[in-house]
Parts: C-alpha cells; sequence; structure tokens
C-alpha cells in the first residue's frame, strides 16, 4: 500500500467489528470502529476516514440514514454498505443515496478485497484530482507573474486581496506589461477559478462581430449565422470575463455592455429570449479612460460600473531589477521548448538589456530572448544576439522639435553645410530647410 | 526478537508426518525453535449449524486466552472449516504483533474443489499458511512482493502462486539476515 488507507466500521454486532477489524488491520489499514451509527458520526466530526463500511440493520439510526448524514457533512469518505439480508430495493436506494457499493454478508474474502481495492482506486482517482487542480492553479498563479521588484510586489497584493470578492477590475498598463496575467491570476485565486475565464480581445472585432461574440447569436440573425451560437458572457457563466483593450469599444456597444453589467441578462443577436449568466468583469486598457471620459469619448457611467477596482501594471523600465529574473525565466521556457539546457547571458548582453527603455515591455524582453536563443551559438547569449546590438540604446524623452534640430545639424555637419544635398537628404525644399535653420537658430562652423 | 519459541498446537487429526515437515519449516523460516503438541478443545462449542462452519474468530481468542504463553508465538492448528462472520470463509487467522494465531489444513485440500488428492501440495500450501498466520503475530502485514509468503490469499491458487519464505524486506522487518 502506498499510503495508509483509514477504514471506520460501523455495525452493532461485535463479533463482525472484531472479524473485520482483524482483517484489515493484516492488511496493513488503519482501522477504527463504532457500535452505532451516533457514535460513528461522532466521531466523524473529529477525523475523516477514507473509507466507511456500515451496517444497515441497525439499532436506533440505520445504515442508509446514517449515510445520508455522512454525506450532509460533505465528507469525501467512501460509505460501503453492508447487510444480511438483501434486497433490490435497498441496494437501489443505498446507491441512490450515495453509497460507492452495497455487499450482502458473508462475502468471500475476494470480494472484500476486491471492495476494498476498488474503493483505494477511488480513493487515489480523488486525491490525484485534487493534487493536479492545486498544480493547474499554480501554474496559472505563479508561473508567468515574475518580480521582485517593490512596484511587481504592490500589484500582488492587490491581486490577492481583489481575487476573493466579484469585484469588477480595470487593469491598466501599457501594453506588453502582462494585464492579462493579472486577470488570469485573479481569476485564478478567485472562487470561481473552477469555472472558465473567457477572454475577448475588443481592439481585434469590429462592432457587429463584438456584438455577436459577446452576446451570441441564433441561427440566421444575419448572413451566415447558419447555426445558434453561444455568447462568450454566456461562457463564462459561474466564471470570468476578461474584456481586453475595453477603450476600443464603440458608443453603441457601451450601452450594450453597461446595460448587461447592470442586469447580468442579455439577448442573443436576433434572438428573443433572455439569457442570465452569473460572470464576473475584469477589463483591460493601455488608454487613459478617465481622460477619455473627460472628452466624452467614453461613457462615464460605463466608467465607474467599470473601475470598482484599478490596478495599474508597472511597465518594465520601471522595474529594471525585474529584468534579470525575467531573463532567467524565459531562458529556462524556450530553451525546455527547444530541448536545450538553460544557457548564461554574457555580462555585457545583460548591461545592455537593463539599461534599455522596452518600449514593447516584457513582451519585446520575451521576443528578444527568444530570438537570441535561436540565433545564438547555443552556448551563452551575447550581446551580438541581440536586435539592440547596433542601436542607441539611451531612453530619450526630448521633445520633437528638439530632435529635429538635432537630426538636421547632424545632417548638415555631414554635407559640411551644403544646403542642396542636405535638403535633398533631409526629403525637404531648401527653403523649409532655410527656414527650420534659422527657426532652431543653426549657424556653421567657423 | 526476545522470543523463547513458537509452539504449534494440532487441535485434531492430521496426516502422518506432515505436522513434522511443517515444524521443521518453520524453524528454519523464523531461527526459533518451534515445539509441536497437541491441543484438545471441545470444537462442538465453536460449531456454528446455520453455516456448518466454526467461528474462526472464537476459535482464535480460545488459543490467545487459554494455550498461549507471554514469551511465545502460538498457533492453533485445525482440521475443521473456519468463518468469520463477515467472510464465507477463511484458511487462518491471527493477532496482528500478538501471541496467537490459528489455520486450518481443510480448505487446502484438493478433494475440496474436486481435484485428485496431492499430499505434496498439500504440505505446500499448509506450510504457506502456517508461516503467513505466524508473520502476522510477528507483526507482518500483507505484502506486495508476489512471491513472499506474507502476499494476501483468498484462494488456494494465490496461495500456490507465492514461495515458502518471507521476502528479503520483511526478513529485514523481523530482523532476520536475509
Amino acid at each position: 500500500m502506498a499510503k495508509k488507507i483509514s477504514i471506520l466500521i460501523v455495525d452493532d454486532e461485535e463479533s463482525v467489528r472484531d472479524s473485520l477489524y482483524n482483517w484489515f488491520i493484516e492488511d496493513g489499514y488503519q482501522v477504527e470502529c463504532a457500535e452505532n451509527a451516533k457514535t460513528a458520526l461522532t466521531m466523524l466530526q473529529s477525523e475523516s476516514y477514507h473509507i466507511i463500511l456500515a451496517d444497515i440493520k441497525m439499532p436506533g439510526m440505520d445504515g442508509l440514514e446514517m449515510l445520508k448524514r455522512i454525506k450532509s457533512l460533505k465528507s469525501d469518505a467512501i460509505v460501503i454498505i453492508m447487510t444480511a439480508f438483501a434486497t433490490v430495493d435497498t441496494a437501489v436506494q443505498a446507491l441512490k443515496d450515495g453509497a460507492f457499493d452495497y455487499v450482502t454478508k458473508p462475502f468471500d474474502p475476494d470480494d472484500l478485497s476486491h471492495l476494498i481495492r476498488n474503493a483505494s482506486k477511488q480513493i487515489s482517482l480523488i486525491e490525484e484530482n485534487e493534487i493536479l487542480k492545486e498544480k493547474v492553479i499554480s501554474l496559472e498563479n505563479v508561473e508567468d507573474m515574475i518580480g521582485q521588484s517593490e512596484a511587481m510586489q504592490e500589484v500582488f497584493r492587490e491581486i490577492e486581496s481583489v481575487a476573493q470578492s466579484n469585484a469588477s477590475v480595470i487593469i491598466t498598463g501599457e501594453s506588453g506589461t502582462g494585464k492579462e496575467l493579472v486577470a488570469k491570476a485573479i481569476h485564478a485565486n478567485s472562487p470561481r477559478k473552477f469555472f472558465p475565464m473567457v477572454s475577448v480581445h475588443c481592439g481585434a472585432l469590429t462592432e457587429s462581430l463584438l456584438e455577436s461574440e459577446l452576446f451570441g447569436h441564433e441561427k440566421g440573425a444575419f448572413t451566415g449565422a447558419i447555426y445558434n451560437r453561444k455568447g462568450r458572457f454566456e461562457m463564462a457563466d459561474s466564471g470570468t470575463i476578461f474584456l481586453d483593450e475595453i477603450a476600443t469599444i464603440s458608443p453603441k456597444m457601451q450601452v450594450e455592455l453597461l446595460r448587461v453589467l447592470e442586469t447580468k441578462s442579455f439577448v442573443r443577436v436576433g434572438g428573443n429570449k433572455e439569457i442570465s449568466s452569473d460572470f464576473r468583469v475584469l477589463c483591460a486598457t493601455n488608454r487613459d479612460l478617465k481622460s477619455m471620459v473627460e472628452k466624452g469619448l467614453f461613457r462615464e457611467d460605463l466608467f465607474y460600473r467599470l473601475n470598482v477596482v484599478n490596478i495599474n501594471v508597472p511597465p518594465l523600465r520601471d522595474r529594471v531589477e525585474d529584468i534579470p529574473l525575467l531573463i532567467e525565466y524565459f531562458i529556462k521556457k524556450y530553451c525546455a521548448s527547444m530541448n536545450r539546457p538553460p544557457i548564461p547571458v554574457e555580462p555585457s548582453a545583460l548591461q545592455r538589456m537593463e539599461s534599455y527603455a522596452f518600449p514593447g515591455n516584457i513582451r519585446e524582453l520575451e521576443n528578444m530572448i527568444e530570438r537570441a536563443i535561436v540565433v545564438g551559438n547555443g552556448k551563452k547569449i551575447m550581446l551580438k544576439d541581440l536586435p539592440l546590438a547596433k542601436e542607441s540604446v539611451k531612453p530619450t524623452f526630448e521633445s520633437l522639435d528638439d530632435l529635429g534640430k538635432k537630426h538636421i545639424l547632424a545632417i548638415l555637419t555631414k554635407y559640411s553645410w551644403n544646403i542642396t544635398v542636405s535638403a535633398k537628404a533631409l526629403k525637404l525644399d531648401r527653403v523649409t530647410l532655410y527656414n527650420k535653420i534659422k527657426k532652431y537658430g543653426l549657424t556653421p562652423p567657423k | 526478537m526476545n522470543l523463547e519459541k513458537i509452539t504449534l498446537i494440532s487441535f485434531g487429526y492430521f496426516e502422518k508426518g506432515l505436522l513434522d515437515k511443517i515444524e521443521k519449516e518453520v524453524e528454519h523460516e523464523f531461527l526459533l525453535p518451534v515445539r509441536l503438541r497437541e491441543g484438545h478443545l471441545d470444537l462442538s462449542q465453536f460449531f456454528e449449524p446455520s453455516r456448518r462452519q466454526y467461528d474462526g474468530f472464537r476459535l482464535l481468542k480460545e488459543v490467545d486466552s487459554s494455550f498461549a504463553d507471554e514469551n511465545d508465538k502460538t498457533l492453533g492448528i485445525f482440521n475443521v472449516d473456519l468463518y468469520i462472520p463477515i467472510l464465507t470463509y477463511i484458511f487462518g487467522q491471527a493477532y496482528l504483533n500478538g501471541r496467537a494465531g490459528i489455520a486450518s489444513i481443510y480448505r487446502l485440500r484438493n478433494e475440496r474443489y474436486g481435484i485428485f488428492k496431492d499430499e505434496k501440495i498439500l504440505v505446500s500450501r499448509f506450510r504457506k499458511e502456517v508461516i503467513h498466520e505466524l508473520g502476522h503475530t510477528f507483526g507482518l502485514i500483507h505484502c506486495f512482493d508476489p512471491s513472499c509468503v506474507m502476499r494476501s490469499s483468498t484462494y488456494v491458487e494465490d496461495i500456490d502462486q507465492k514461495n515458502h519464505q518471507l521476502c528479503r524486506k520483511c526478513r529485514e522487518l523481523l530482523g532476520i539476515q536475509p
């Protein structure tokens, strides 16, 4: 036996209890006995058992009544009912009430062994299922969410505090910062975790397609609608719906969305039946929704409905200390997918990445690492493997005017202030170039 | 083990020489002196007319209380059909890590299954059953090694499949040199 299986024997006959006890002890099980249902139920309150073998006929509470009580305690125990007088009715009743099996006394030693072996298999399956569920949750939870920086720790704290509630959340942050991962982590830590999380990329769909995608459609609702189709809100019943790029939805869809959020019910496109769905809304945007509200581009009522909680995911340049961790994670991920051992990063390459602004955030870093592993020598990631090796990697936040001034000066210097050649290189006419030289106060070197 | 000996007590008639053979094998397996003696019990007290069998659990209790010594392992050997209330039959039974056990030769005979009598097979099965029940008294539970004598056997065919000896793991548990 891989692990100790515990058995509770419930029978009013001492000889039955003793003989079963002795039989199971020899098999290495952990065995306890109770002389009636009441004692067994009391024992179940302080102790849990894998298998309960109960006689059907006992003074006071009978086995079937005890079975019902055990099931109402939400015990995972497998209950096997024993009887000396088998009738089909009681057997059917026992199985209907949730008994694992039903046996008639006395039974062959081999039948008893089989019975317990089958029950043990069931127990293993239940436990295996629990372990797998936990693994799935931990996979969704932590695998891809990496960060030891204070900014990310704050995000993790916010995820934890908001996950248990049903509140709508707007996740903001630049493109590529991992907003969808935050949504997944909220879902995976919520009581809705065993139900689906349905994602909709609002920005990728036209208004009519989005409507059909969110609410579903009835057969014949429009050309090409040859079957009834469930919408994403319907699919997210008991789970979570994640609306990515929420700022891109049209004013008409904003109205419809607001109505669905308020009533939790909707009608499929082309249908007339009201459908209810219990979902939680998480949405994400890289735009400033508040300023969109001020400009009248996003409905204020919808904004307040969605923005119960706001989680802002910091850009990668604000958490440079996480870059080495992320690099290590992506190296492991892509080396594993290519069946290679993880490779180190050359210090100069690491330094360059740490000083880079990553406008594309983690997505850019991930692609950069994948590319470096593919094109590199397979032993380590070197500076030449990075697409930023020849680029100016210093972040620049100068104005367009300043940049224009610098660029024009560089071209003029390159062509020794030859206006005609410089204007051609800049793709400007000569008059415009003169005006710009005057505007920026540029003077040729003496 | 601080035990002095193993006692095999026969209740009823057995084939000539059979118990002597068993005695030697048991001594060899557990490396303890084995004493063989006859016991007397009124078996009718343990007979259950409705099942036409003998109550194994009560017999075990009787052997334990009336025949077993503190520093011995005692096994009652019977030639009757044993049962326990919950099961249709048993080959034997013992107190786990206790001082007594019982074993019956009744259901080990080929004749019970419509096959020709085979003395050799009978001795082999009984030897395994006696060592198996004594193993329980030494605290061994059923073993998953298919060849180990401590493997659970519910049919005589199961007994035929296993060896006469304890496996290496069970011997180690008993502190016997493998």
